[in-house]
């Protein structure tokens, strides 16, 4: 193999993607039964993955030059295959964000006693796959760790999921993992096409036969392919970005998922499609992007209003996060459909922001679960009395995710708004009214579930967040506030890598 | 030509394959029942020797004898080493199933090396009668072992229907032979190719022995709408064989096919490329969508394997340097899964003597290495990331899409994501539902299979993380049929 490796930043880059992954292999060789030697090492590998995307992001140099992260290997020349890792500014705070919901959900898994240690397994193969896609810099990479992202789900949902009763019909943790598996893997064959696509055009204009985004994006597609093939992308990455009318999996998916799996998914799988309409998609087909722009924006725009309406009508609280889920991305999708500098900026943070607020909210609804075993607002209502913790952090991920200032989806959110003004004047308007809706049902449910009448009898026994379940809150909590009050650095970090994507629009 | 011409030593692998084939035979009549089992490790350990010898002795030979009907070359030598460890791994995983569940162990284990020995001279044969009678010899094995269970009506039923079958299709292929025959006065590979490039059309003799020969071909190796015997054979064969029928009797129809596409029909690709890539379409989809529907594993595999003809069937379509590495690449991808999934579930089958899908309830309890395994081995089928078949898979799908036809990948992704509910569906049966009453002991499976499957699985594995030690070898086979690509860079400036 000849391979590049240019100092310690880029092994420290490889280290990050590798650990989870051989993590996950010696794991197999543990004995089954040490469930607590299992829980620790799991911890273990989690913290020092968030120790080393800690220290990428807090050395991260906007001014640096990025080839030091760069590992490139030869894998499969006859193909034109590399193995090549690397980090830019908008993968920089991604991968923040995978090492803190994993930690967070490896410690709120601390009551998985079914079989944890190949929970821990599949759950370490998932953040692996998610931290190769992003930082990967090849398609075929970006691809396998893609699948290798979206496969180990339907054993994480169909064993440690659980059903949820409708009453007069049951959607049980077997129909949401084969839902959620079949969905992806249908949207990651559109990816397939294209990159399939692009590689033979590539080949025929250029003679070369090479998957990287690098060498991709230099060549001259012509505006006919960039426009056929631009959906494929758009599509594919966007049914993991729970892209309206493709969503559907995403709610029956999230409530199916055991905490830690909701958690990772809602937080960063469904970052994983926004981030390949951006990273692939916009910087490999610049003009077939602008020309499919104005839909992306629309079903953006459709994504926040439906998703928003829907969450109002569920009893269900995982449901309510789900479709909440769904409208915030619809954000996302928003910001980047504008091509604006201000509003891309603003999607990646909102990627981030909104990746650490539904995570809370998964966690705190994890631990209502597991006390009550019910997640019918209308039978827990008043908890608040018994559960204050709780119900504080419950608040406050509540409070992000309608856009209060302080918090960092106040920032995410106000950058897209000022972008898609900018751009489509009457789309802002409906983006601001999708934030008045989310008031509505948040603040609907908050009251409910903490602030109704008690009955005191049935809850006379039920206790708040222990210690392990409050620590993830408050690290949480700690940073939707940070970047809520200082938003600075991580804003000139993400405008870094936006701006050399937005230079190939003329904007 | 003349007798001295001839270099008959090149021959000495078939020779001594056909030679351990008597010498099991002759051993036979010499064991006490209770020691047949020395057979199979004569076989074994026999086979593993003559590749040793094999591999240094006809590597980078080119050679053909006998005016071209037979061939020395490394696509042959390729096929040649495939064939034997195939024909080494069933025999090794025959074992205990011959041993619980069959009768005459001696011509069980002579017949299988004599079909190992066709299919080393179907990845041979440089002309068409030589390759039909290599196809005959394997066949007949195949009737035979796959009615090897002599008390079993299943099984008789397979191997007739596997013959009335077998014996139409031999008849279509020959009568499309006379046809090829009649309108280029050749049945030489290298001869038709001269004969095609010097025509302007094709007449209508040519066609209908070109449509003939796919046909007949097709039922070799159970394309739609030939493949109606697969399934009940599959089901019916003890179930080593079924592993074999499944894997050995594919590589060597497509080690044929390959080479009689590229060294003498590649002329004429305009003409049959359609007609393949039809049958490509119709065949992934076919056999994957009634795959959905079966409750039986074996013959849920059954369609799952016509399935991936389908996708080796693009590879032809596609006829190309890079898409004839792409179908090797994808056949030995899918010889090592198969033969993992099909070991494990023998396993599986030795000791519960039960085949529905149904029955693998509860397996991650019973048996934990099993149940990895096979879902390790089904991912693979479906072309999840880190396994083989995605590796091989990504490049055969690019080899198609390199030559026009990212319509048929796109219909081969769709096909295989259709796969990949059946698949799940087993692994939900062994992951999620609980063992049925009474059937929640653990599975104890013998170190021989244990070993086996696992060396298979981790085959599966490596192909899947650096596959590219095989791709260059392939690169090597493809470089002899089809001379002019350029094998190293495949760039086209």
């Amino acid at each position: 193999m000849v391979g590049v490796v240019n100092g310690i930043d880029s092994v420290l880059l490889f280290t990050l993607v590798a650990t989870p992954f051989f993590g996950a292999i010696a794991l197999a060789f543990f004995p089954a039964d040490r469930h607590v030697l299992i829980h620790w090492y799991s911890r273990i590998i989690a913290a020092s993955g968030l120790a080393i995307a800690a220290y990428l992001f807090i050395t991260f140099d906007t001014s640096d030059d990025l080839s030091k992260y760069i590992v490139d290997f030869e894998w499969l020349p006859s193909l034109g295959i590399r193995f090549t890792l690397g980090l830019s500014g908008i993968t920089v705070p991604l991968v923040l964000l995978n090492a803190i919901i994993f930690f967070g959900g490896v410690l709120i898994s601390w009551n998985v006693d079914h079989r944890p240690k190949d929970f821990f397994i599949w759950l370490m193969l998932l953040v692996a796959g998610v931290y190769g896609v992003f930082a990967s810099r090849d398609l075929f990479f970006l691809f396998f760790f893609y699948e290798l992202a979206v496969v180990p789900m339907y054993l994480l949902v169909g064993v440690w999921g659980s059903s949820t009763d409708f009453g007069t019909f049951l959607r049980t943790k077997e129909y949401g993992a084969m839902k959620v598996m079949l969905v992806l893997v249908a949207g990651s064959v559109l990816v397939w096409i294209a990159i399939l696509a692009m590689w033979m055009e590539a080949r025929e204009i250029t003679g070369i036969a090479d998957f990287s985004i690098a060498g991709l994006s230099q060549v001259e597609f012509s505006d006919g392919f960039q426009k056929l093939y631009y959906p494929f992308l758009m599509i594919g990455f966007g049914i993991l970005a729970g892209l309206w009318p493709f969503h559907t999996w995403s709610p029956d998916g999230h409530v199916a998922a055991p905490t830690a799996v909701s958690m990772l998914h809602a937080g960063v799988l469904m970052k994983l499609g926004a981030f390949g309409i951006l990273a692939v998609g916009m910087v490999i087909l610049p003009v077939g992007s602008r020309f499919w722009a104005p839909t992306l924006i629309g079903l953006g725009t459709v994504n926040v209003l439906y998703g928003a309406i829907s969450a109002m009508g569920q009893k269900d609280l995982k449901y309510v996060i789900g479709y909440s889920s769904v409208s915030h991305m619809g954000y996302v999708l928003m910001g980047l459909g504008t091509l604006d500098i201000l509003a891309v900026d603003g999607a990646v943070l909102q990627m981030f922001s909104h990746g650490i607020m539904t995570a809370l909210f998964f966690a705190m609804v994890g631990v209502i679960y597991q006390r009550t075993h019910s997640r019918d607002i209308t039978v827990l209502e008043g908890l608040g009395k018994r559960m204050g913790i709780t119900g504080v952090f419950l608040a406050v991920a509540g409070l992000t995710s309608l856009g209060l200032p302080g918090f960092s989806s106040f920032v995410a959110e106000l950058l897209i708004f000022i972008g898609t003004y900018r751009t489509y004047p009457i789309l802002g308007v409906l983006a601001v009214i999708g934030a008045a809706i989310t008031a509505v049902y948040i603040l609907r449910m908050l009251g409910k579930v903490f602030f109704g009448p008690i009955d005191e009898d049935k809850w006379k026994d039920l206790t708040d967040a222990n210690r392990m379940e409050t620590g993830v809150a408050v690290l949480l909590t700690g940073f939707l506030l940070l970047w809520g009050l200082y938003p600075f650095r991580i804003v000139e970090i993400i405008d870094s890598g936006v701006v050399p994507i937005m230079e190939r629009f003329g904007s | 030509m003349m007798e001295a011409d001839v270099h008959f030593e090149l021959l000495w692998p078939e020779f001594l394959v056909a030679g351990l084939a008597f010498v099991i035979f002759t051993l036979d009549f010499f064991l006490r029942p209770e020691r047949k089992n020395i057979l199979a490790w004569v076989s074994v350990i026999g086979l593993a020797g003559i590749l040793a010898f094999t591999i240094p002795y006809l590597l980078d030979e080119n050679d053909s004898l006998f005016n071209g009907l037979y061939r020395i070359d490394d696509y042959a030598l390729f096929f040649k080493v495939l064939s034997m460890a195939i024909g080494g791994v069933v025999i090794l995983g025959s074992i205990h199933y011959v041993n619980r569940y069959l009768t005459h162990p001696g011509e069980y284990y002579a017949i299988l090396l004599l079909s190992v020995l066709a299919m080393m001279m179907m990845a041979a044969s440089g002309e068409l009668l030589t390759a039909y009678l290599s196809l005959e010899l394997l066949s007949f094995c195949l009737y035979i072992l796959s009615g090897f269970a002599l008390q079993n009506k299943k099984s008789n039923e397979a191997s007739i229907k596997y013959i009335l079958l077998g014996a139409f299709s031999s008849g279509l292929l020959l009568y499309g032979i006379v046809m090829l025959y009649g309108a280029m006065g050749t049945t030489s590979f290298a001869e038709m190719a001269i004969f095609l490039e010097g025509i302007e059309d094709i007449d209508g003799r040519l066609l209908i022995g070109l449509t003939l020969l796919i046909a007949g071909l097709g039922f070799k190796m159970a394309a739609v709408p030939f493949h109606m015997w697969a399934p009940d054979v599959y089901e019916g064969a003890p179930m080593p064989i079924t592993a074999y029928i499944a894997v050995g009797s594919k590589v060597a129809a497509f080690a044929l096919v390959l080479r009689l596409f590229a060294e003498g029909l590649l002329p004429a690709i305009e003409q049959w490329n359609v007609l393949i890539a039809g049958l490509a379409a119709l065949t992934m989809l076919f056999g994957n969508l009634v795959a959905l529907a079966q409750t039986n594993v074996k013959r849920m595999l059954a369609y799952s394997s016509v399935g991936q003809v389908g996708f080796l069937l693009m590879g032809v379509a596609a006829l190309s340097t890079l898409s004839s590495n792409g179908l090797m690449v994808h056949l030995v991808g899918y010889s090592v899964t198969n033969l993992a999934v099909f070991f494990a579930i023998t396993a599986f089958y030795n000791v519960t003597g039960k085949e529905e899908i149904a029955d693998f309830a509860g397996l991650a309890s019973r048996s934990p290495f099993l149940a990895a395994a096979i879902t390790i081995s089904l991912f693979s089928l479906a072309g999840l990331p880190f396994l083989a078949g995605f590796v091989t898979k990504f490049y055969l799908f690019s080899a198609a899409a390199a030559e026009d036809l990212l319509w048929l990948a796109g219909v081969a992704m769709v096909a295989s994501l259709i796969s990949l509910y059946y698949y799940l569906k087993v692994i939900r049966e062994m992951y999620i539902n609980p063992a049925a009453d009474g059937e929640g002991s653990t599975i104890q499976i013998p170190g021989l299979l244990y070993g086996l499957v696992g060396i298979l699985v981790i085959s599966v594995i490596l192909l899947g993380v650096y596959p590219d030690p095989v791709v260059n070898m392939i690169e090597d086979a493809t470089a002899v049929i089809l001379p002019g690509g350029d094998a190293s860079t495949l760039n086209l400036r």
